[in-house]
C-alpha cells in the first residue's frame, strides 16, 4: 500500500469530455505526472474550479474536487484553504472565468497571497459558449460575437498579476512536458499563490493562436525558457541572449558569442525585470519569470488570531457583556 | 436656567387636564405645582407605566453613544425597555439641517415593552433641526429639554423656521425646558485645557448626566464606561466625566429642582434569572458562537461591509476565543463562496449582508443547494429597492428569500422576533443546516441591528448539541462517491464529508449530480429525482420544528394577527390592546405543520407587514386562506396605535 503513487493513481474514473486533440488532455497529463513526483496524497489534495472548458478539470483527477460557478472559483478556495490551510489546494481556471467575471476574485487573492496554486488556462477565446472573443483576445479577433474584429484591448495575465502584488508567476505551453512539469512542481512548492499561465491550444475556435511560439519547428527560436540564476540564452545552441538597453529601457536580442557580458541573468525575485520578460514578444518568456516568497494568507491569518481558530472559552464567559443584572 | 416664553405658555395652558378630556381648559392642576408633582399627576391620572425618550442631534452629536448608555443605565436600574436609534445614511450630514437629525429612542417601564414607543413624553433636542423633526412625533404635554445655545438665528435657518419657535405659540402644548447646554459644558470642562471643539464634544454626556438626575439612576456604571473606553486619552476621559457630573449636578441644584422633574417609573416585573442588555447584532454574534460550540466545530464568518449587517462583522471579530473567525471579502460574491468553501472544509460558513448584497449572492445560494453543504446566510432587510433607504428599516425581502433564486432551489427561511431572539435564531438556522445539509437564509432587519432590549441569558451549556451526520459504515458495495450521497432518510441530509478524510476522495459541484454517485448527470429521469429530493428535503424541515403557538388570546374566534420578524413588538402591545390573538412566525419556509389548521379558526386574519404584503401572498400560496394584508413602507417601524386602530376597524368592518 505504500508504493508511491503514480500519475494514472490521480486519474478519476470519469469519461473526458474535451473535445479530441484539446490542449487541456496533455494539461490534464502533466499536473497528474506532477503530484505522483511530488508525492500529493489524493486525500489532501483538492482542485477547485469555475466554469469554462478548463473548470471540468476537477472531475478528471483522482483527488477531492469542486467545480463551483463561474469565475468564483478563488473565492472558494480561500474559504477551505482558511478553513483547512493543510490541504493542497489547486485552482483550475481560463481566460474568461479567471480574468473576466472572476476578475475581481484574481486580483485578491494574488494581492492576499492565498495558498493557492492557480492554473490559467489561456486559450484567448471562449469555448464552452461557442467560440466568443475573450478578454486576453488579441484586438481585431473576429469571432461570432466579434464578426468585424473585437475592438477591446486584450489583458496580459502577467501584467495583471504583478500589478495586484502576486508573488509568483510562472508560464508554460501544453504540450511542453518538461517546461510545463517543471513550472508544475515550483507552483506547488511555493507557500502563497503561484500563479500559471498555460497557453492552451483550442483546437476548434482557436486553433494555432500560438503558434508563433509554440512551433516545435522555431521553439528554439521563439523561446525563452528562463532559470533563476543563469543566463538567458536562446536560439540553436544558444547563439542568443537577451540584455537591457538602458536606452529604451527594453530588453533586446543580441548576439550571445559576441556580447556574452552582456546577456542578462534571470533573477527570478526581480519584478522589474519580470515585467519587461513578460512583455518580450519573440522570444517569449517561459518558466518562472516572478517569485518572491512572502507570508502565506491563511499563515497570517492563522498568527494573527488569538487562539489560532481554536475554542478556548465558552459562550458562558462571554454572554454577560459589561453590565448584567439578577432578577430574583 | 432660563424660562422662555414657552414655558410660560405651557404653564398658563396645561393641555392633559383631566382624565376625562384632552386640552380642558377649566383645568390647570400644574399651577403652583413642581414639574416633579405634574408628572406624577400624568402619570396617576393616565396610567402611565412606562415612558418614551427620545434623544435627538446633529449627526455629530454623539446622540447614539448617549442612547445607548442611557439604555445600559435604564436596564441597570431594573426596568424593561426597547430602543429604536433613528439615524441618517450619512455618516456626518451637514450640521444643522433636518436630514442630519440623528435621534434614539428608547421606551422603558414596568409593564413588559415590547416596542420603542409611539410618541415621546421626553424630547432631548440639541438643536432647532432636531426640535422641528421630532416635534409631530410627541406626546401632547410632552417635556421638552432644549439648547438654547443652539437656537441662533443660523440654525434657526437651516431648520426651516422663521421664527424662534420658543417664543411663538408653536410649543404650547407641551413642557419646554431650557438651558444653554452648550455653555454650561464648555464651562465644566474648561480646566481640561481643551479646545472648544473637543470641549464641545463632551455635551452629550453633560446632557446625559442631565438625564440621569431627572430618572434617579446611579452615574457609576457609565463613568465606569467611560473609563473603559476613553483610557487611552485620559484628559478626554476625564473631561467627559466631568461634563457627567456636571450635567447631574445642574439637575440636582436646589434651585432647579421646582422646576426640573425627576422622573418615577415603575420597575418590570421580570422572570427571574440573569439579564443584560443586547441589541439584535450582538445576539446574533454570541448565537454562532453557541452554535460553533453546540456542534464543535469553528465558525468563519465572511462578508462584506454593508449597511446595517456590518455591527455583526464587528461583534464578532471580539469573540475570537470562541473558535470564530472573520474574514472580510472582496465583494458580496466572494464573501458567500469563502463561507461555502469553509462549509466544504468542515467549518460552519456564515454570511450576511442586506438586500442588494443579498441579491448578489444568490448564484452561490444554488450551489450551496447543488452541493449540499451547510451555510447560514443573515439578511439584515433595510428599505428598497436598490439602494434604497440603507439605515431604515423594512421587511421586503421575504419574497426574495423564498422565491429568490433562479430554476427550483428551495432553501429553509427563519426570522427572528426581536433583537435577544436573534441569539436563538442562529443556533436553529445553523442546526437546520447541519442537519439537513442545506443553506438557510435567517431574515433580521435593520431595526433590530441597532435596537437594544433587556436579554434572559441562556444557559448555553443546556442546549442540545447539534450533531452533524456521520460518515455511514462503508459498506462494501459502496465506492466513495456513493458514501458522500448516501442521506438520511429523516432529513435526507448527507454526510458532512470534507477534504482531508482518507477514502472518501469524491466530486461535487454545481453541475446536476447522479442521485447515488454524484457523477455529472444529464439524465432526464435523474433531474426529475433530484429536484422533487431538493424540495422533499426543504419540506422534512417541518418535521422537525415545533408546532406553531400563540403569542397572545384565543386559539380561534373572530379575528388573528399574524407577524414575523421585528413587528412582533407593537403587535404584541396592539393585540393586547384589543385583545385579538396574535400568532408570530420564525420558521417561514417551510410554515409550521399546524398553521393552516390554526389559522381556519378563525374568521379573519390580518398580516401587518412592513412591505406590500408579501407574508400574506406566502400564506395564500401555502395555505389557501384568504388573509387581509395591512402594509407599511416608510421605513419606520408600525405604530401600536395605527396597529390597534386596524384591528378596531376589521373587527367592526369598516376597514379600508
Amino acid at each position: 500500500m505504500n508504493e508511491p503513487l503514480v500519475a494514472k493513481d490521480f486519474t478519476s474514473s470519469q469519461e473526458v469530455r474535451w473535445c479530441p486533440g484539446c490542449g487541456d488532455y496533455a494539461i490534464l497529463k502533466a499536473v497528474t505526472k506532477a503530484l505522483a513526483d511530488v508525492g500529493a496524497k489524493p486525500e489532501s489534495t483538492v482542485f477547485v474550479s469555475g466554469i469554462g472548458c478548463a473548470s471540468r478539470f476537477p472531475y478528471y483527477v483522482e483527488t477531492y474536487g469542486f467545480h463551483t460557478i463561474h469565475g468564483r472559483a478563488p473565492a472558494v478556495a480561500t474559504g477551505l484553504k482558511l478553513a483547512n490551510p493543510d490541504l493542497d489546494v489547486w485552482v483550475v481556471t481560463g481566460d474568461g472565468d479567471g480574468l473576466s467575471i472572476g476578475g475581481n476574485h484574481l486580483l485578491h487573492t494574488l494581492r492576499r497571497n492565498v495558498g493557492l496554486k492557480i492554473l490559467l488556462f489561456n486559450n484567448e477565446i471562449y469555448g464552452l459558449t461557442k467560440g466568443q472573443y475573450s478578454p486576453t483576445s488579441r484586438t481585431g479577433t473576429v469571432s461570432p460575437s466579434s464578426p468585424a474584429g473585437s475592438i477591446d484591448t486584450p489583458v496580459s495575465p502577467g501584467q495583471f498579476a504583478l500589478g495586484a502584488g502576486a508573488k509568483f508567476f510562472a508560464r508554460a505551453i501544453d504540450t511542453d512536458k518538461t517546461g510545463l512539469g517543471d513550472v508544475l512542481r515550483q507552483a506547488h512548492a511555493f507557500d502563497g499563490t503561484s500563479f500559471t499561465e498555460i497557453f492552451q491550444n483550442c483546437i476548434v475556435y482557436n486553433e494555432d493562436v500560438f503558434a508563433a511560439f509554440t512551433d516545435r519547428r522555431n521553439a528554439a527560436d521563439t523561446q525563452l525558457h528562463l532559470r533563476h540564476g543563469e543566463p538567458m540564452l536562446f536560439g540553436e545552441n544558444n547563439s542568443k541572449g537577451v540584455r537591457f538597453n538602458p536606452e529604451a529601457f527594453a530588453l533586446e536580442v543580441v548576439d550571445a558569442a559576441e556580447r556574452r557580458g552582456d546577456v542578462l541573468v534571470h533573477d527570478e525575485a526581480n519584478a522589474v525585470l519580470a515585467r519587461l520578460l513578460i512583455d518580450l514578444q519573440l522570444p517569449v518568456a517561459l518558466g518562472v519569470i516572478y517569485k518572491q516568497p512572502a507570508e502565506a494568507f491563511e499563515r497570517a491569518f492563522y498568527a494573527n488570531h488569538p487562539t489560532g481558530m481554536r475554542r478556548t472559552k465558552s459562550v458562558a464567559d462571554f454572554i454577560k457583556g459589561p453590565n448584567s443584572w439578577k432578577v430574583e | 436656567m432660563r424660562k422662555n416664553a414657552a414655558y410660560q405658555a405651557a404653564q398658563r395652558r396645561i393641555p392633559l387636564a383631566c382624565a376625562n378630556t384632552l386640552n380642558c381648559a377649566s383645568c390647570d392642576p400644574l399651577r403652583g405645582t413642581t414639574w416633579r408633582q405634574y408628572l406624577f399627576f400624568v402619570n396617576k391620572n393616565r396610567n402611565l407605566k412606562s415612558i418614551v425618550v427620545r434623544l435627538a442631534g446633529d449627526s455629530g452629536d454623539g446622540i447614539q453613544l448617549m442612547g445607548s448608555q442611557f439604555a445600559v443605565s435604564t436596564a441597570l436600574s431594573g426596568r424593561d425597555f426597547a430602543t429604536f436609534p433613528d439615524y441618517p445614511a450619512e455618516i456626518r450630514a451637514p450640521a444643522g439641517t433636518t436630514f442630519g437629525v440623528s435621534a434614539y429612542q428608547i421606551n422603558l417601564g414596568g409593564e413588559p415593552i415590547t416596542t420603542a414607543g409611539d410618541a415621546p413624553d421626553v424630547l432631548v433636542a440639541f438643536n432647532p433641526a432636531a426640535l422641528k423633526v421630532s416635534l409631530p412625533m410627541l406626546q401632547p404635554g410632552a417635556l421638552l429639554v432644549l439648547n438654547n445655545d443652539s437656537f441662533t438665528p443660523r440654525n434657526l435657518a437651516k431648520a426651516g423656521y422663521d421664527a424662534d419657535p420658543r417664543e411663538g405659540n408653536t410649543l404650547d402644548q407641551f413642557q419646554v425646558v431650557t438651558a444653554d447646554i452648550s455653555h454650561l459644558n464648555l464651562e465644566a470642562v474648561r480646566s481640561f485645557g481643551l479646545s472648544k471643539s473637543e470641549g464641545g464634544r463632551c455635551k452629550n454626556f453633560w446632557t446625559l448626566g442631565l438625564l440621569l438626575w431627572m430618572f434617579d439612576r446611579q452615574l457609576e456604571p457609565v463613568e465606569a464606561w467611560i473609563r473603559r473606553r476613553l483610557a487611552a486619552s485620559p484628559t478626554m476621559r476625564d473631561a467627559n466625566i466631568a461634563a457627567l457630573h456636571a450635567g447631574h449636578a445642574f439637575g440636582e441644584t436646589a434651585e432647579l429642582s421646582a422646576s426640573l422633574p425627576q422622573l418615577s417609573v415603575d420597575r418590570a416585573r421580570m422572570a427571574p434569572g440573569e439579564y443584560r442588555g443586547i441589541t439584535g447584532a450582538e445576539a446574533l454574534a454570541l448565537g454562532m458562537a453557541a452554535a460553533g460550540e453546540l456542534a464543535d466545530r469553528p465558525v468563519l464568518f465572511c462578508s462584506y461591509p454593508i449597511t446595517p449587517s456590518s455591527p455583526l462583522l464587528h461583534r464578532l471579530t471580539r469573540l475570537q476565543e470562541l473558535g470564530v473567525g472573520t474574514f472580510q471579502a472582496e465583494d458580496e460574491i466572494a464573501a458567500i463562496c469563502a463561507a461555502i468553501g469553509a462549509s466544504y472544509g468542515g467549518m460552519i460558513g456564515v454570511t450576511s449582508s442586506s438586500g442588494p448584497g443579498i441579491a448578489l449572492k444568490t448564484e452561490a445560494m444554488g450551489l450551496a443547494v447543488s452541493a449540499e453543504l451547510p451555510l447560514l446566510i443573515v439578511n439584515w432587510q433595510r428599505g428598497g429597492p436598490s439602494t434604497g433607504l440603507p439605515t431604515k428599516t423594512e421587511q421586503s425581502d421575504l419574497y426574495q428569500a423564498v422565491y429568490g433564486r433562479n430554476a427550483d432551489t428551495p432553501l429553509p427561511v427563519l426570522a427572528a422576533a426581536s433583537s435577544g431572539e436573534c441569539f436563538d435564531m442562529a443556533v436553529e438556522g445553523v442546526r437546520i443546516a447541519v442537519r439537513h445539509m442545506t443553506p438557510v437564509i435567517l431574515l433580521v432587519d435593520g431595526y433590530l441591528s441597532n435596537a437594544s432590549e433587556p436579554w434572559r441569558m441562556p444557559d448555553v451549556g443546556s442546549l442540545p448539541r447539534i450533531e452533524s451526520r456521520p460518515v455511514p459504515e462503508g459498506s462494501d458495495e459502496l465506492d466513495a462517491e456513493m458514501l458522500a450521497y448516501q442521506r438520511d432518510p429523516d432529513s435526507l441530509g448527507r454526510p458532512w464529508i470534507t477534504p482531508g478524510m482518507p477514502g472518501l476522495v469524491h466530486r461535487t459541484g454545481g453541475l446536476e449530480k447522479d442521485y447515488v454517485t454524484g457523477h455529472i448527470s444529464y439524465d432526464p429521469d435523474n433531474h426529475q429525482r433530484m429536484t422533487e429530493f431538493r424540495q422533499a428535503k426543504i419540506d422534512s424541515v417541518a418535521g422537525f420544528i415545533p408546532d406553531q403557538g400563540i403569542e397572545l388570546g384565543d386559539s380561534s374566534g373572530e379575528i388573528v394577527v399574524v407577524g414575523w420578524g421585528s413587528t412582533y413588538g407593537p403587535i404584541y402591545q396592539a393585540a393586547r390592546r384589543t385583545g385579538a390573538s396574535f400568532v408570530h412566525l420564525r420558521h417561514i419556509h417551510p410554515l409550521p405543520r399546524n398553521l393552516g389548521e390554526l389559522l381556519t379558526g378563525f374568521d379573519k386574519v390580518l398580516v401587518p407587514e412592513m412591505n406590500t404584503g408579501q407574508l400574506a401572498t406566502l400564506l395564500r400560496d401555502k395555505l389557501a386562506i384568504q388573509p387581509i394584508s395591512y402594509s407599511k413602507v416608510s421605513g419606520q417601524p408600525f405604530r401600536i396605535s395605527e396597529l390597534a386602530g386596524r384591528i378596531e376597524a376589521e373587527r367592526k368592518g369598516d376597514a379600508v
